[in-house]
């Protein structure tokens, strides 16, 4: 399928890019309408890249490009599950996630996430599995899970360790404190900021620069330099559904759900 | 002026300019969530607007129970 106008998300190869725009409101989260969505994706990718040598992911969403899990349906659908359904529940969504990051990370083209504003959590986590990160100067990077009594789970953790210094992993995990595009870039997340509102218009630029390379070498290269952690990535899964059965976690998804406060982004 | 009061100035304008509420109608003491009528993600992008204009990183836990400029104005004196 070239092209694919869904629910939450659509796609459509142009001049030899993929372009996958999310398109969820308020701010793309992903619950099972995304995840089944971006499955579509991930299976098609197989064929849209034998016409393409670069993708890029961007969001429709003025909000920014992805707050992350879908924590309302995430706490709906734990309420309406025994507590043994719940941890098998959560790992099936886990594992069907991490296969779509898996595909999107190791896809044989040079990958672009063009992110403005909330890049949360899971969103967070999409756009670490690009090869690049461009950010308009807006954006804001944040793993806020720990105030749910949980990790990131949708891969992150193993991601942000490849992209950056343990100490950049630990002040972002233990904190949950947003950071800035400009900060994402000084510790080497983001490859460049751009201008309020233009990440996705640079990101077809340097799209159209990458695809000047010979595309056997530039896949072979990015084999050679970007690792997929499987063993963390399991590891992580399981840690995920070890924390998620915890008091804790229901009392976290809980309190966000039913907030009236001013910033419940905030930790 | 002291700098506190520069400060505190500084972000009724950055407030006034993006948020499109007239200057004359904000005073220090207000509470930013009311007065600019914004939300959680707005207050975000707020924060990454004061970051830049004073080159300063304000983590959000710095923000938890702040709601007026003058109080705001405070945890961003700390961080000059």
């Amino acid at each position: 399928m070239k092209s694919f106008q869904g629910q939450t998300l659509s796609w459509q190869v142009s001049a030899g890019t993929i372009e996958l725009v999310l398109d969820r409101a308020p701010c793309n989260e992903i619950g099972l309408a995304a995840l089944g969505e971006l499955e579509k994706f991930a299976a098609a990718l197989e064929s849209l890249q034998r016409d393409a040598h670069a993708l890029i992911i961007s969001s429709a969403r003025a909000e920014g490009f992805c707050a992350g899990a879908d924590l309302r349906e995430l706490y709906e659908r734990s309420q309406e599950l025994r507590a043994a359904e719940r941890a098998s529940a959560v790992r099936d969504f886990l594992e069907r996630i991490h296969r779509v990051m898996n595909a999107i990370d190791a896809a044989p083209l040079t990958t672009v996430a063009a992110v403005h504003g909330v890049t949360f959590g899971g969103g967070f986590e999409l756009a670490l599995t690009c090869d690049l990160i461009v950010a308009d100067k807006m954006a804001r990077f944040c793993f806020p899970e720990l105030r749910l009594g949980l990790i990131p789970g949708f891969g992150g953790i193993p991601r942000l360790k490849r992209d950056t210094g343990n100490a950049v992993v630990r002040d972002l995990l233990l904190t949950g404190r947003s950071i800035n595009a400009a900060k994402a870039q000084s510790v080497g997340l983001v490859s460049q900021v751009t201008a309020e509102g233009d990440a996705l218009r640079v990101s077809r630029a340097t799209a159209a620069q990458i695809g000047k390379f010979d595309r056997g070498t530039a896949i072979a290269a990015k084999r050679f330099i970007k690792p997929i952690p499987h063993e963390e990535l399991r590891r992580e899964i399981d840690v995920f559904c070890e924390l998620f059965t915890r008091p804790a976690v229901e009392a976290g998804l809980r309190k966000f759900v039913e907030s009236t406060d001013a910033l419940p982004y905030l930790p | 002026m002291n700098p506190l009061e520069k400060t505190t100035d500084e972000i009724l304008r950055l407030a006034s300019e993006h948020f499109k509420v007239p200057r004359a109608e904000l005073n220090a003491g207000d509470d930013f969530f009311k007065k600019l009528g914004i939300n959680s993600l707005q207050a975000l992008d707020l924060l990454t607007r004061i970051e830049q204009h004073f080159h300063i990183e304000l983590p959000d836990y710095e923000l938890q129970g702040v709601s007026d400029f003058k109080t705001l104005a405070e945890r961003i004196q700390s961080r000059l």
